[in-house]
């Protein structure tokens, strides 16, 4: 992730220039008239639905509920991965008993889950909450458990030797040293959290980004969708490079 | 008893004892229920679905879909992939653009998809092909830097024409990590197709476990969802085993 940091100044001016001419073939594209404006609408009928949605305080709002939406499942999936990771990984014979199902189910599209979450809870909010915790759960409870099952082994012969009860086992070895597990694991299930809480609000009509950019391409409002795209995706990319600048600051001690 | 069968009837026995705890729950308290059914019935509708051929035409749907977006999206990325892998400077000057452009959830796109090829496989295939391009070209971009560059020498020695010095020298030597990286992205590719359908497309096993749901069939329903289940595993682990098979075989060629 020191990707970033190694683009130096010199390559600044002409990274900006290939973003710029991107910018200009979606401008040629929309005025030639290329794809139909149907579809593409101009850079500047995008930039005028944005500033409008913006100001009008709708889009914001928008914005605002789907990453509360997306920050919420998050947490709770957070929670409740590395709780049932540490559970789970602490003793090989859970793991033995409960990992083939896990590996099993991991696979599963966290969308499919949807219809049975919508006869369970029916729909609301909650469905789509729960969704979200429950798609974005797996890559932590995963990491969680790896991390756990490879704590190196001294440090759990030093445990055993002091006769660290489970709890400080946990909270002293374990999580310490799955933390860099547990951490990548968190950054993946936001972006699902992400990309569920966008399907659910499509599936369940709650208001949000999702629910904006499905109306706005059922009423033919491309440049409205492509505001709504852009706000996406700046959500992912501001999620994304939060969550790793915290990943390099949690993880600080790790380097010598 | 032999160990590796100890193994199995571990891993199954506890989700044996859920799934019999279902069928008690869903036999006796939670009879009339619209959200459950006895795993019995539903094995039963999961049968019935494949004797009357509806579950292999969604299977095949949807697996083609996914298919067909992962050669396209495979496709694109390997080409600019490499090319920003191996001229350094296209790399870092790119590098701006495709971290902007890459968090874009992929399903943000469904409405556009929609928008553009209405129903169908194309609008599946479109989005799959947007979700696994990104990953793709990143994972690409890292094994056409990895290559060594006394193999580019070589093709600069033999004055390779581009498209030689692609086929003979870059793709043999980013090989195995193109598997890996293909790896990842048929799981994404399976996940993205199915929610298409859940969210939008009216075709595939996403559709089919919506209309179970909405015509109150929980049986049906439940029968889906194992059988998406079962298909996601095995496709994983075929790839899995794809990817195996091919670090072997190059790690004994090489």
């Amino acid at each position: 992730m020191n990707r970033v940091n190694r683009v130096a100044w010199r390559d600044t001016v002409p990274s900006l220039l290939v973003l710029a001419a991107l910018l200009a073939l979606w401008w040629l594209a929309s005025h030639g008239q290329w794809v139909s404006r149907v579809f593409l609408p101009t850079p500047e009928a995008t930039l005028a639905s944005l500033r409008e949605g913006l100001a009008g305080g709708e889009l914001l709002q928008q914005t605002g509920q789907t990453v509360l939406r997306m920050l919420q499942g998050w947490l709770l999936a957070c929670v409740a991965g590395v709780a049932l990771g540490a559970l789970i990984g602490i003793s090989p014979a859970a793991r033995g008993w409960l990992q083939p199902m896990l590996e099993f189910v991991r696979p599963l599209p966290a969308s499919a889950v949807m219809p049975l979450a919508i006869s369970i809870f029916g729909l609301g909010p909650n469905m789509v909450l729960f969704v979200v915790a429950f798609g974005a759960m797996w890559p932590v409870l995963l990491a969680t458990l790896h991390g756990f099952a490879h704590v190196e082994p001294r440090l759990r012969e030093v445990a055993a030797a002091l006769q660290l009860p489970a709890l400080d086992f946990v909270r002293k070895v374990g999580l310490p040293s799955a933390l860099p597990d547990v951490l990548a694991g968190m950054r993946l299930s936001l972006t699902v959290s992400l990309i569920v809480a966008v399907v659910g609000e499509m599936i369940a009509s709650q208001p949000g980004l999702g629910q904006a950019v499905l109306l706005a391409a059922r009423s033919f409002r491309a440049s409205e969708l492509f505001a709504g795209i852009v706000l996406l995706g700046l959500v992912g990319f501001a999620a994304n490079a939060l969550l790793a600048a915290a990943e390099r600051r949690l993880l600080r001690w790790q380097r010598p | 008893m032999p160990p590796r069968l100890t193994v199995i009837l571990k891993g199954l026995a506890v989700p044996l004892l859920l799934l019999a705890a279902l069928e008690g729950y869903a036999r006796g308290p939670g009879r009339d229920s619209d959200a459950l059914a006895p795993p019995s019935k539903a094995l039963l509708a999961l049968g019935q679905a494949a004797a009357d051929g509806s579950l292999w035409g969604a299977t095949a749907f949807t697996l083609g879909s996914a298919a067909a977006g992962l050669a396209i999206g495979f496709a694109l990325a390997l080409l600019l992939g490499t090319w920003l892998g191996l001229s350094a400077r296209a790399g870092r000057w790119s590098f701006l653009t495709v971290e902007l452009l890459r968090p874009v959830p992929s399903v943000a796109l469904i409405p556009l998809a929609m928008l553009v090829f209405g129903f169908g496989a194309r609008m599946e295939f479109s989005v799959v092909a947007f979700a696994v391009f990104w990953p793709l070209l990143v994972l690409v971009q890292a094994a056409a830097r990895q290559v060594d560059p006394r193999l580019l020498e070589v093709a600069a020695a033999l004055q390779l024409g581009p498209a030689a010095r692609f086929a003979k020298i870059v793709l043999p030597a980013m090989l195995p990590r193109l598997f890996v990286a293909l790896r990842l992205a048929v799981a994404i590719a399976l996940v993205v197709a199915v929610t298409v359908e859940i969210a939008a497309n009216p075709h595939g096993m996403g559709y089919a476990i919506m209309l179970a749901q909405q015509s109150l069939d929980p049986a049906l329903m439940l029968a889906w969802l194992f059988w998406i289940a079962l298909v996601g595993f095995a496709v994983n682990a075929l790839a899995l085993w794809l990817q195996q098979r091919a670090a072997r075989r190059m790690g004994a060629a090489g």
